[in-house]
């Protein structure tokens, strides 16, 4: 690059900030939605059940019922209603206002004191599966407590003779703020920088002043950086602040080094650049460039990304699809730098496909770009 | 009157239909959508790579270990002879549980002590650590209490007998599939309806369109109507698709889903028609479509449940016309829920569309005049 070459880019440049400072649209894009939408979604997205309405039947009150329903009561899972009869907890069922029903028969009593395995009978509502199985484990944890203390008062030993020590690394309380944040940060700057690319350049050529750059001297690498540049800082403000809300709002711990974090966050934000400098290039009509920002960026992010679901969990053929989603690589290296630590066999393959997108998307952009003009 | 308005809802299907790669766009990415994300969307556990270290390597333990690899959802991917490399296996993301059987496990089996067994779980997606911790659990326990009625031990006084309601073997497909009937359709029905006013409006031909003897009344509902037409199209297409290709029940009748899914296209267009008129290009109209669209489809219980939000969340959720479908479409496809009972979910949609269509009128004329 030539000193010609520098000087134009550094007139472009300087174009280009005072585009951005004289219409806040952008500065919007880059430093308000995701500030606000990691606010709202940091406190939305929660997968920890808690406060689960649960209807109780006890057919026959005894001592013996009332420890067992009493554990129900004691757990902050649960916010147990009493029902006189079965028919009628079901009916609160279907009326979703209970998710789950735990009920012992008549005969409870007799046949845990005659022989044991005396059977309860729990319905969950399994319409919400995953709610289903958590409210499940939970009704195990409370049905394993009461029978250890049974055990301890009759003085017998522990009916379950494993004690199971369950070890949670990197998120002890499991806390699934801690888990989603990270991946919403990864979804949101997918969103900000693919949007902010995509909109700046269909907007040089709607008002024609595409046609009017190109009829000068610069060149198309010159233009493209001149966007790049810009928007990048632009989006690595908004990526930093993101992290702040993320550390400093909702506490999720940052176990990584910052830059560990700030170099991959560099690498993604070219390869969400280049996405949106690929999709505002190819697509000539808005209608269609709005479907394809759609498909390619935010659903993806959120349904393909390992953001709420496990990619390990997904047929093959669907995993093969998720390695052309950026924020899948995103994903994993912040959900650890955030959780783990700066774990090498994590980021260094993640990172280096990023490098592979970016480079793909940015030369893929260059590549149509020249073929417009020309 | 109403043939003139007729008149304007086919130039407005023409105009998103003839053009070839509009209609692809309308047809082609929401099945491929369908397909991936039906597929994708899943909280079910499958194959979860583990490490079992067995110190003890006795018969009890090799017993234990065996319960394991019986399980489809667990997958052996290291067998250890040391302790040592849990840590870098758990850091790598090679396995997802590690399971440490004690030295001191047949010991304590046998001497009626509680036998202690290490499960170490990657808690970095903390949604998988929980299912993972419950599955292994379910494991521990059938052995144990096999093992302790073999060994002559006591029966608990009582057990769990657990069942799922409407979905037995708690498949994810069977919640999700309907789930996206309502996402893919609001978001077809959004894009039609947000850009087609700011399109005419950039090509000059929406000032054709107000000096025509058309009142802004009618201008609304000729672009409205196309919106809800392919909204209702859009939906029925993955109906189908859900009920013959994933096979999900479909449990109650046809009335108070087509009930349900007309309010929810008509307020899904009335937002979308806001959006239109608060929009001078097609871009801020994209914007805009970001921006209720993203919000609405995260908080709307689609992943997350509502019920795990705090209050002042939840009651953001009460204007998000999904939110209420999502109930409609998942009760009428599992529950085999009834008019009766969704009672409650359709008059705030049609409260919503109402409003939406009402402040779009409202912004229309003043923007008309």
């Amino acid at each position: 690059m030539n000193m010609a070459s520098l000087r134009r880019l550094r007139g472009l440049l300087r174009k280009e900030f005072l585009q951005i400072w004289r219409d806040p649209s952008s500065l919007a894009i880059a430093f308000l939605l995701p500030a606000v939408l990691l606010f709202l979604f940091g406190y939305g997205v929660s997968l920890d059940a808690s406060n689960v309405p649960l209807a109780l039947v006890v057919q026959r009150p005894s001592a013996l019922a009332a420890s067992f329903t009493g554990a129900f009561e004691q757990s902050p899972f649960f916010r147990p209603q009493r029902f006189l009869t079965i028919q009628e907890a079901e009916r609160a069922m279907t009326n979703r206002e209970v998710q789950g029903i735990v009920w012992l028969p008549s005969d409870f009593d007799r046949r845990a004191v005659s022989g044991g395995n005396s059977p309860i009978g729990v319905f969950v509502n399994g319409v919400d599966t995953n709610n289903a199985r958590i409210v499940e484990g939970y009704v195990q944890q409370v049905w394993a407590g009461w029978l250890a203390a049974q055990a301890a008062v009759a003085g017998r030993p522990a009916p379950l003779p494993i004690a199971v020590q369950p070890q949670v690394r990197f998120n002890p309380a499991v806390k699934s703020r801690d888990f989603l944040v990270p991946g919403l940060i990864a979804m949101i700057m997918t969103l900000s920088g693919a949007l902010l690319t995509a909109l700046v350049i269909a907007r040089e050529w709607e008002r024609g002043t595409m046609e009017a750059l190109m009829v000068t001297r610069v060149t198309v690498r010159e233009i493209l950086l001149a966007k790049l540049i810009p928007y990048f800082l632009l989006g690595m403000g908004g990526m930093a602040a993101s992290v702040a809300i993320g550390v400093f709002l909702f506490e999720v711990p940052l176990r990584g080094s910052l830059w560990a974090l700030t170099a991959t966050s560099a690498l993604f934000m070219l390869a969400a650049l280049g996405m949106g400098l690929l999709i505002s290039s190819f697509a000539r009509n808005q209608f269609v460039a709005a479907q394809i920002a759609i498909i390619a960026t935010f659903l993806p992010a959120f349904i393909l990304s390992g953001f709420v679901f496990d990619i390990n969990s997904m047929p093959w053929i669907v995993q093969v699809i998720t390695h052309v989603v950026a924020a899948r690589y995103f994903v994993a290296i912040l959900q650890s730098t955030f959780l783990a630590g700066d774990v090498w066999s994590v980021i260094l393959p993640n990172a280096a496909a990023l490098i592979v997108m970016a480079a793909i998307f940015l030369g893929a952009a260059r590549a149509l770009a020249r073929k417009r003009l020309d | 009157m109403w043939r003139q308005v007729l008149a304007l809802i086919v130039k407005e299907l023409l105009a998103v239909l003839r053009d070839a790669k509009s209609r692809s766009v309308l047809i082609a990415p929401p099945l491929i959508q369908l397909m991936v994300f039906g597929y994708a969307a899943t909280y079910d556990l499958d194959h979860v790579p583990m490490a079992i270290y067995d110190e003890d390597s006795s018969q009890a333990s090799r017993d234990l270990v065996a319960h394991f690899l019986g399980a489809p959802t667990f997958r052996l991917v290291a067998m250890l002879h040391s302790g040592q490399p849990i840590d870098a296996l758990i850091d790598s993301r090679e396995v997802a549980l590690a399971l440490v059987i004690d030295r001191r496990f047949t010991r304590d089996l046998l001497t009626g002590q509680p036998a202690p067994v290490q499960a170490i779980v990657d808690g970095r997606n903390s949604n998988t650590a929980l299912l993972i911790e419950g599955y292994a659990n379910t494991i521990l326990s059938d052995f144990s209490t096999a093992w302790a009625v073999a060994h002559g031990g006591l029966r608990p006084p009582a057990v769990l007998d657990i069942r799922a309601r409407y979905n037995p073997t708690l498949s994810s497909h069977w919640f999700f599939v309907p789930s996206i009937v309502a996402l893919l359709t609001q978001i077809v029905t959004l894009l039609v309806v947000a850009l087609s006013v700011a399109r005419e409006r950039e090509t000059g031909t929406f000032d054709q369109l107000l000096v025509t003897p058309l009142r802004p009344i009618d201008i609304l509902l000729g672009k409205g109507l196309p919106g809800v037409l392919i909204g209702l199209i859009e939906a029925s297409v993955i109906i189908v698709a859900a009920v013959w290709w994933f096979e999900v029940p479909l449990r109650g009748g046809l009335l108070p889903l087509y009930l349900g899914l007309l309010i929810f296209v008509i307020a899904v267009t009335g937002m979308g028609l806001m959006i239109s008129a608060l929009a001078a290009t097609q871009q801020q109209a994209l914007l805009g479509v970001f921006l209720f669209m993203v919000p609405s489809i995260i908080l709307s219980g689609f992943a997350t449940p509502i019920a795990n939000m705090p209050d002042w969340v939840q009651d953001l959720t009460l204007v998000n016309p999904m939110r209420y479908f999502l109930v409609i479409v998942r009760g009428v496809f599992l529950e085999g829920a009834s008019l009766s009972s969704l009672a409650s979910q359709y008059w705030p949609m049609a409260a919503i569309g109402a409003a939406s269509l009402v402040a779009a009128a409202w912004l229309f004329r003043s923007r008309v005049t």
